[in-house]
């Protein structure tokens, strides 16, 4: 396949604190030399060949959408260069060039010009395009009636119509209600089957799971990994897990009539284990210490993914297990076999309750997490044991 | 200076000539012919942000674009009143006149004023998006020749009414002027828009400077009055310097397109040369443009690679 982004040696260098006016340059005049030199690339070489979709990923500020910038024409790199084949369109942020005192219909063509295309070839897009947005009905309204929703819809619709063999996507494929992005989803996997080249960046490791075939992980302007998605979102997560390792916006509340003295992951046996492989044993301890006796309290343990998906819950009164009168500690061993989800950091809450839930003695809001390796790719959300069979039919 | 290198690049590079590089460094002396070349490819950009310019002024009003043309017209009516009925100006029709002049003026005073915010006006769009960015200082060139278009209008059609003869081969003036003043205002359009993203002042600057300078152009008053000046400066002659002002020669040349008063009790209102020498120094500015347009374009090809971080 055909190389259609090449990107050499590409530096990019900001000066912080640019003065802008006369006035402040002049006061300013001896301080001007001391502004450091920041460089939001630095060194940063690939080349990415046709019909492959490339997610740029890394933390705020580590130089992604300075380089799809680059990419894109909009900035100039300070050394290196950019070199690309094909017609391009960036969605590094939809709506970028509407007008609120025009009408859709009017920004449509306004937006579409932007992109490149002639009247002509908008007209014949048109009806695809409002089609495309779902609201058909204010096309001929201005555009600062519209709801947010409704606004990145029509640019949205407008930007993926424009046909461009690279596409360049920032941040902007999490707008509209759900059905919306699952038109949107498909429209870009569209692109894929017919072989455009497609960069994005995301914080969104699904959607880079999902749709890339390769991933660059960008930290401080260095490329840090560059390789199979898998690869780099692994090494995403080991680099950043610490910064997630509790959620400090889990909340803690309950009467502290018993309190959770101890909580952790085991390996189901009692050993404590932070780390799993898809089907490991997985376990969990819970310790309670109750200030006065409590009849029948109720411990329950519930899962989320990094997208505060309940992936599972259960409690004691669920599984059937009485805990009768807890007047001295307790232990209270979960044991929930083999771990069946995918790779990806998961958060626990833990409570402590009556039997109608109306009494919260201790509830502990995603204030732990393990995690989950895959040793191999392994796209979705659950894991399955699979085996595969060849044999002549 | 180079940023700190640390190991050696993760991915090799291969050879292959059929990639463009993007925003190649252009030399000085290429690079306008491609830029044109771009624009042109955008001129559905060029022609959509032009009439965006004007429906928004007169969005939700309802006359709506006759405002466009009442503007002019009240101005007109204004002037013959003041100055024509009141003040009775020793110029016959001097309301005529002073519109002729004005005309020109204005359409370059309010384009420059409107190109030079043009770039930093549209942050959103350079940041986000990549088309040729001269389109942004043209598109206040074609939204300034629309409204000029209409007051020409206006005069033409109260020159009618008043029946005033202005008919005959000095009309033709208006072509050659109006080119030559396109020219001009685009190269100081092109200059301006990208010289305020680096220094906010010029937008201030340009304020007070074209308040200056519209009084170094015979528009309120005849041409005749400084012709008459006999003083030099450091010795050259005040009236040579002020022909070096090339909107001069454009604005006699708007006025003599229409105000057929040459001569008035004897004295001199406009310029009394032939028109071979009333072409001969719009020529000489239109080269001049030509050649500012030019360097104009070149300065702002250099300058658009950092608008994207400068805004």
């Amino acid at each position: 396949m055909a190389v259609v982004i090449r990107v050499s040696d590409v530096s990019k260098e900001f000066k912080l604190h640019h003065d802008k006016s006369l006035k402040e340059r002049i006061i300013n005049l001896r301080r001007t030399e001391t502004i450091e030199p920041f460089w939001a690339l630095k060194h940063v070489g690939f080349e990415l060949e046709q019909s492959h979709t490339l997610g740029l990923i890394g933390a705020n500020g580590s130089g992604k959408s300075t380089l799809l910038k680059l990419i894109g024409g909009i900035l100039t790199p300070t050394h290196g260069y950019v070199e690309r084949r094909g017609r391009i369109a960036a969605l590094l942020e939809l709506g970028a060039g509407f007008h609120s005192d025009l009408t859709g219909r009017e920004n449509v063509f306004m937006n579409a010009s932007i992109l490149g295309l002639t009247r002509k070839q908008t007209e014949a897009y048109f009806d695809a395009i409002v089609d495309f947005s779902g609201i058909e009905q204010f096309i001929d309204n201005q555009v600062k009636y519209y709801s947010s929703g409704m606004y990145v819809r029509l640019a949205f619709a407008v930007a993926v119509h424009v046909e461009p063999e690279i596409l360049l996507v920032d941040e902007v494929l999490a707008v509209g209600d759900e059905p919306f992005q699952r038109k949107c989803m498909e429209k870009i996997k569209g692109f894929q089957r017919e072989g455009r080249t497609i960069i994005f960046v995301t914080h969104g490791l699904d959607t880079v799971r999902q749709l890339c075939d390769r991933v660059i992980m960008l930290e401080k302007g260095e490329v840090l990994v560059d390789g199979k998605p898998t690869e780099a979102l692994r090494a995403f997560r080991e680099r950043y897990a610490p910064e997630v390792d509790a959620d400090e916006e889990g909340d803690i509340r309950g009467t502290r009539q018993i309190e959770i003295v101890e909580m952790r992951f085991t390996d189901g046996d009692g050993q404590p284990k932070e780390r799993f492989e898809p089907g490991d044993r997985l376990g969990f301890d819970v310790v309670l210490d109750p200030h006065e006796p409590i009849d029948d309290p109720v411990v329950g343990v519930a899962i989320y993914n990094h997208l505060d998906t309940l992936m599972y819950g259960t409690n004691t009164m669920l599984r059937n297990v009485d805990l009768g009168r807890v007047d001295h500690r307790k232990r209270v061993r979960f044991d929930f076999g083999q771990v069946p989800m995918v790779e990806g950091q998961y958060f626990v809450t833990v409570a402590v309750h009556n039997r109608d839930e109306t009494v919260q003695y201790h509830w502990l809001e995603r204030q732990l997490s393990f995690k989950v390796f895959s040793p191999t790719a392994e796209p979705g959300v659950i894991h399955f044991e699979t085996t595969i069979e060849v044999a002549d039919a | 200076m180079r940023p700190p290198t640390r190991g050696a690049l993760l991915t090799s590079i291969a050879s292959d000539d059929a990639l463009v590089r993007v925003n190649a460094p252009q030399t000085f002396w290429r690079g306008f012919v491609p830029a044109v070349r771009d624009v042109w490819a955008f001129r559905e950009l060029l022609l959509n942000l032009v009439r965006k310019e004007l429906k928004v002024r007169y969005k939700n009003s309802v006359l709506g674009f006759a405002w466009s043309l009442a503007r002019p017209m009240f101005l007109l009516a204004i002037y013959y009143i003041v100055f024509d009925k009141i003040l009775k100006a020793g110029i016959p029709h001097f309301a005529f006149y002073l519109f002729s002049g004005l005309l020109a003026w204005d359409l370059f005073g309010s384009t420059l004023s409107a190109a030079t915010l043009s770039i930093v006006g549209n942050a959103g769009l350079i940041s986000k998006v990549y088309f040729p960015r001269e389109i942004l200082p043209l598109a206040a060139v074609g939204a300034g020749l629309f409204n000029f278009a209409l007051q020409l209008l206006v005069l033409l059609a109260s020159l009618l009414a008043f029946r005033y003869d202005f008919f005959g081969p000095n009309l033709l003036l208006l072509v050659p002027a109006l080119i030559t003043l396109v020219v001009f205002m685009t190269a100081w359009s092109l200059f301006l828009a990208a010289a305020n993203v680096y220094l906010r002042d010029v937008q201030h600057l340009l304020e007070v400077f074209l308040l200056f300078w519209f009084w170094m152009n015979p528009i309120v008053y005849p041409i005749q009055f400084v012709l008459k000046h006999k003083e030099t400066f450091a010795g050259i002659k005040i009236t040579t310097i002020y022909f070096l002002n090339p909107m001069v020669d454009v604005i006699v040349n708007f006025q003599r397109a229409v105000y057929k008063h040459l001569y008035v009790k004897g004295q001199t209102t406009l310029y009394t040369g032939t028109y071979g020498s009333y072409l001969a120094r719009l020529g000489g500015v239109f080269v001049v443009s030509v050649v500012m347009l030019w360097l104009a374009q070149r300065f702002f090809a250099r300058a658009q690679g950092n608008f994207a971080q400068e805004l």
